[in-house]
C-alpha cells in the first residue's frame, strides 16, 4: 500500500521573538508594581491633604472613590481548570454575583478583578501575567482553589507553579478543592472589605484577620 | 485472523521477536526491526488501527517503548515493545537512546512520538518533525524519567 509522504517541517515559534512580549517584559523590569503607585497623584493629594482642612476632602474623596470601586467590581473570566466550574455556578442565577454589582466580563481591558480559578502551570504562567497586565489600575485578584493558592495535589508535579502568587500579587486566598460557590462568595465579600480600605499607596491592603 | 494464527505468522516471519500469547499478544522486538515489524504488522496482520505510543523508563534496564496496534476487523490487538539504551543520566554519557519512528507506517504515531521524545528525551530516527509538543520550547531535562528529580526548580515561576 501506499505511505503518504511525510509532513514538511514547520519552524517552531519562538516565543521570546514576539516584539510586543520584548516590550512588555521591559516595561515591567521598569515599574513592577504596575500603575499602583502613581507619583504625581501622590503629591497632588499629599498637598492637599497638608492643606488646612483639606484631610475632609482627601478621606472623603478615597471613600467616594472606593465605594464606587467596590460597588462595581468586574471580574475577568479567567478558568483554568475545575474551579472554573464553580466560578460560572458563582456568576449564573442560582448564586448571581450580579446583585453584589459584580459584571463577568470576557475582557481584561475592562475589569479590575481576576479570578484565577484553577492550576497554573509554568506554559500559563507568562499568559496569566500578560493577561494582568492588561488589566487597567487598581486591580485585584483572587486566588481560588487548593492549586491556585499552593499547587494543591499537583504541588510535586514538575509543570506546575507552586501557587499563583510566585507570578502576580494576590489579595484574598479562597480554598478548597474546588472551593463551593458560597466559598468564592465570601472570598469577594472580603475583597469588597479590603477595596473599601484601598489606598493609593503602592502598598497591598493588610490580609483580612478573620476568615470563617 | 485469531490470536493463535497472528503468533504463528509472527514466528514465521521474524526469528528475533518473542511472542507471549494471549490477548493482547505481547510482542518484544528487537530495535533495528522496529519499523519493519510495524509495517509487517499494518499490512500482514491487518493492524490498521494504532492506538497509542509511549515509553517506560527501566533506570539500568534502559527505556522500553510500548504501541499497541488493533486489528478493528477481527478484534486482534498487539502490544509492541522494544528495548533502547538507558537514559543518558543512568548511562552516565550524553548519548539520546534513539529508536526508528512509526510515522512512515502510521501518520497517528507523530504527536505521540513527539510526546515520548518530550517527556522521556527518545530521539526518534526519521520523524518529520520532533520537537517538544507539550512542555514549552525552552524546557530543560525530560520530565517522566526517573532520575528527573521531583521539585526540579524552573525559574522564575518554579
Amino acid at each position: 500500500m501506499a505511505v503518504k509522504a511525510p509532513i514538511p517541517e514547520v519552524p517552531a515559534p519562538v516565543w521570546r521573538s514576539f516584539k510586543d512580549l520584548q516590550e512588555f517584559e521591559a516595561l515591567r523590569q521598569q515599574r513592577p508594581e504596575g500603575d499602583k503607585h502613581s507619583a504625581t497623584f501622590e503629591s497632588l493629594t499629599e498637598g492637599i491633604h497638608q492643606f488646612p482642612g483639606g484631610f475632609v476632602v482627601t478621606t472623603l474623596a478615597d471613600t467616594f472613590f472606593n465605594w464606587a470601586r467596590k460597588s462595581s467590581v468586574w471580574p475577568v473570566t479567567f478558568g483554568l481548570a475545575c474551579c472554573a466550574i464553580e466560578m460560572m455556578a458563582t456568576f449564573a442565577s442560582r448564586f448571581d454575583v450580579e446583585r453584589l454589582g459584580m459584571v463577568p466580563w470576557a475582557s481584561p481591558r475592562h475589569s479590575d478583578l481576576m479570578i484565577v480559578s484553577g492550576t497554573v502551570t509554568i506554559k500559563m504562567a507568562p499568559m496569566l501575567e500578560r493577561i494582568y497586565a492588561q488589566m487597567p489600575d487598581p486591580k485585584w485578584a483572587v486566588s481560588m482553589g487548593s492549586c491556585a493558592n499552593s499547587g494543591g495535589p499537583f504541588r510535586h508535579g514538575y509543570h506546575v507553579v507552586k501557587g499563583v502568587d510566585r507570578v502576580i500579587p494576590v489579595d484574598v486566598y479562597v480554598p478548597g478543592c474546588p472551593p463551593p460557590p458560597e466559598s468564592l462568595l465570601n472570598g469577594l465579600l472580603l475583597l469588597q472589605e479590603q477595596i473599601a480600605h484601598f489606598r493609593r499607596t503602592g502598598q497591598r491592603a493588610a490580609p483580612n484577620e478573620k476568615v470563617d | 485472523m485469531t490470536y493463535e494464527q497472528a503468533a504463528s505468522t509472527i514466528a514465521e516471519r521474524f526469528s528475533g521477536v518473542t511472542v507471549e500469547t494471549g490477548a493482547p499478544l505481547i510482542v518484544s522486538v528487537p530495535v533495528d526491526q522496529w519499523r519493519a515489524f510495524a509495517q509487517f504488522a499494518k499490512e500482514s496482520l491487518g493492524c490498521r488501527f494504532f492506538n497509542f505510543l509511549s515509553a517506560v523508563d527501566w533506570k539500568d534496564g534502559g527505556l522500553e517503548v510500548v504501541a499497541v496496534v488493533d486489528n478493528l476487523d477481527d478484534n486482534v490487538s498487539l502490544r509492541l515493545k522494544t528495548r533502547l539504551a538507558p537514559s543518558p543520566a543512568e548511562a552516565g554519557h550524553d548519548e539520546a537512546p534513539r529508536c526508528a519512528s512509526l510515522v512512515p507506517v502510521f501518520r497517528g504515531a507523530n504527536w505521540m512520538e513527539r510526546e515520548c521524545y518530550d517527556m522521556f528525551g527518545i530521539v526518534f530516527e526519521d520523524h518529520p518533525d520532533l520537537r517538544r509538543i507539550l512542555l514549552g520550547d525552552d524546557w530543560q531535562g525530560h520530565p517522566l524519567l526517573k532520575s528527573y528529580a521531583v521539585d526540579t526548580p524552573h525559574p522564575p515561576y518554579r
